[in-house]
């Protein structure tokens, strides 16, 4: 049994403007110990499917399918119950760890909450382990820093008190929704590695959700590549990186320079912008970005099909056909 | 060689900072720009990286005269821009522009698209009508990609990449010799990423224009500049081109900063990434001496004692400066 499992997962929001579909029939499954890398845009969904695993989604929201956590679906356990999960078998690590944070606390507060209310922890035992976990994520003079307050601490070292916060109670899962988008490379380096060193001591699952992906070749094994709310691949790091079957993926791949490309020509960029979740879209939702749409695109949408072990695609392209048309692209 | 378009020379941006540790406590000075000289010529891009705080943005800053420098000067067209009365300075700013980093905070939300890259119009080229002001809009639109029948429209109707450029339509419209880009691409998805970039080097083909890039996305400032600028703590501490400086970098904050780029290539080795230890100093008290010393693996005693300087190093044609007692 996997650790997480999302089975036809939907969700939509009621909005003034019309119900929004802003993910359709999503399925994945995430292992101990394995990392699974979320690439897509803005508006594709990728954050509000781990809201809905989190029970966290906006009012408004509702998600239907299932989310099962150790067999046990998530959409329908009572609130009282997922409390008692998150933050504690389930942690999540967010963007800007300036927000994430109380300003007014001191981070021995913060984290020593953490532990009294899940584990029922005294104070000085608490206090305890937070600076045991201070002290695995590398902040240098832990003990000095654990009553200091949020803004003493430089924004790398904040989002390293968050990773402390979120490893607090041994989660078996771990959501990163983009961890290292708001640091800088330096930083972001030491995060990864850390996140990377944490899996292998604790044999922890981690989602990590990005458009960086750079960032995904270095931690994730397994990649799921979103568009406007739907999977368009599926597949190990190595599908996704050496043989991408959807045009997306492709793109998405070819939108960053390449060390050997020689400086100064046009980069290659995918044309148009990110749907707009409130337009329905015909057929495939990337057709209207897509070099390789043909009629069939625009009819229906092609379904998530199995092209290789473990591997799979929305697209009614034969991988050939894309490799073909891009040679004659070349010549 | 021709004359250069912008020359920097020494700039110092300090600011005084009450020390708010004792009462009376004399004032301290954060130096967030300390001695940076560079030249640029026309039509030429010069890319500059470094962490946050490093002093990036202020030096972007300085060159527009936004905040004031306390020494050092900066010259357009020979003409220096530091004693210049508000009149003399509004002429000079109509070669220089700007792009920033967020689109929709920059763009004015109850101004129309009509009104939004008019306005420097307006401003200095008063002469024109309603009329004509409304087609040099119209045609500038279109030169950025932007569909000329959404000119009433307001930005929050817009895609976060339509909002950049709409952003470089009116930095463009009274064409200036020089461009500051501060961080123009960060805020926008890898797709549409790519778009600007390329309307960018387009547009500066085109028009002639002079480019500084700021920004962290290395690969991306490697693609668009002829020369790179790496700082660190307010000094530069490597300068060249940009394709020799990303293929052997010299400095060892260049080097750790460019092996922290995430790699593209599922099969590279995560072990032997050289990961930069610790965290950028404070720049109210920097590391005596060389202010990269804390962190670097080179690092030996006399780094503490003086700061060094940059130094030329020629290689096969190339001059590269690299401010490092150790290379």
């Amino acid at each position: 049994m996997s650790l997480l499992e999302v089975k036809n997962l939907n969700i939509e929001f009621t909005t003034l403007d019309g119900v929004v579909n802003a993910v359709n029939n999503l399925n994945f499954a995430v292992d101990k110990g394995e990392a699974l890398g979320i690439v897509g845009e803005s508006g594709s969904g990728k954050s509000q499917t781990i809201l809905s695993i989190m029970g966290l989604l906006a009012s408004n929201g509702r998600a239907t399918g299932e989310i099962l956590f150790k067999g046990q679906d998530l959409l329908k356990t009572p609130e009282k119950e997922m409390n008692r999960i998150r933050g504690k078998q389930i942690a999540m690590i967010f963007q800007d760890p300036m927000t994430s944070l109380n300003p007014y606390l001191r981070i021995s507060t913060q984290m020593t909450e953490v532990l009294r209310l899940h584990e029922g922890c005294s104070k000085a035992e608490a206090r305890k382990r937070a600076l045991e976990m201070l002290d695995l994520v590398k902040i240098p003079d832990a003990k000095n820093r654990l009553d200091r307050y949020p803004h003493e601490f430089s924004g790398g070292m904040r989002q390293r008190v968050v990773i402390a916060m979120a490893l607090l109670c041994r989660p078996e899962l771990i959501i990163a929704d983009e961890p290292t988008t708001a640091l800088d490379v330096t930083v972001q380096a030491q995060i990864l590695r850390l996140l990377e060193d944490i899996r292998q001591e604790f044999n922890t699952g981690i989602i990590m959700i990005t458009h960086d992906l750079g960032v995904v070749a270095t931690i994730c094994d397994q990649v799921l590549v979103m568009y406007s709310g739907a999977v368009m691949e599926r597949g190990s790091l190595q599908d996704i990186f050496k043989r991408p079957l959807n045009p997306y993926t492709r793109g998405l791949l070819h939108s960053v320079p390449l060390p050997d490309q020689s400086r100064g020509e046009p980069l290659y960029s995918i044309p148009g912008n990110p749907p707009n979740m409130l337009q329905k879209i015909q057929g495939c939702a990337f057709n209207p970005r897509c070099e390789f749409s043909s009629e069939r695109c625009f009819q229906s949408k092609p379904e998530l099909i199995e092209a290789g072990p473990g591997h799979w695609k929305a697209c009614y392209r034969e991988s050939g056909e894309l490799e073909a048309f891009e040679r004659g692209k070349v010549s | 060689m021709s004359e250069p378009l912008l020359k920097v020379s020494d700039l110092q941006v300090h600011f005084d900072i009450p020390n708010t540790s004792r009462m009376f406590a004399p004032k301290q000075t954060l130096k967030a720009v300390d001695g940076v000289s560079f030249e640029l010529n026309p039509g030429e891009t010069l890319g500059i990286v470094g962490e946050s705080g490093c002093g990036k943005s202020t030096l972007a800053r300085a060159i527009l005269q936004l905040v004031k420098p306390t020494g050092g000067d900066v010259q357009l067209n020979g003409q220096s821009l530091l004693g210049l009365n508000k009149q003399q300075m509004r002429e000079a700013r109509r070669q220089i522009q700007v792009i920033f980093q967020d689109p929709l905070a920059a763009l004015n939300p109850r101004m129309t698209l009509l009104q939004i890259i008019g306005e420097p119009l307006t401003v200095y080229e008063k002469h024109l009508s309603a009329e004509q002001r409304r087609a040099r809009v119209m045609k500038m639109m279109e030169r950025v990609g932007l569909s000329p029948n959404m000119i009433n429209r307001y930005p929050h109707e817009f895609s976060g990449g339509q909002c950049q450029r709409i952003g470089i339509a009116r930095a463009l419209i009274l064409e200036p010799k020089l461009v500051i880009c501060d961080e123009p691409v960060s805020a926008l998805d890898v797709s549409i990423r790519a778009q600007i970039v390329n309307l960018l080097m387009e547009l500066q083909k085109d028009m002639g224009l002079a480019l500084i890039f700021i920004a962290h996305d290395l690969h991306i400032v490697r693609h668009i500049s002829q020369r790179v600028m790496v700082m660190y703590l307010g000094k530069a501490v490597e300068i060249g081109e940009s394709e020799a400086l990303y293929l052997s970098p010299k400095h060892p904050y260049t080097q750790a900063l460019i092996s922290s780029v995430p790699s593209m290539d599922p099969d590279a080795s995560r072990a032997n990434q050289a990961i930069l230890e610790g965290d950028l100093p404070s720049p109210l008290n920097p590391p005596s001496g060389c202010a990269f010393r804390t962190r670097c693996k080179l690092a030996q005693p006399h780094c503490a004692e003086t700061a060094p300087v940059l130094v030329a190093h020629e290689n096969e044609g190339e001059t590269r400066l690299v401010a490092c007692h150790e290379v």
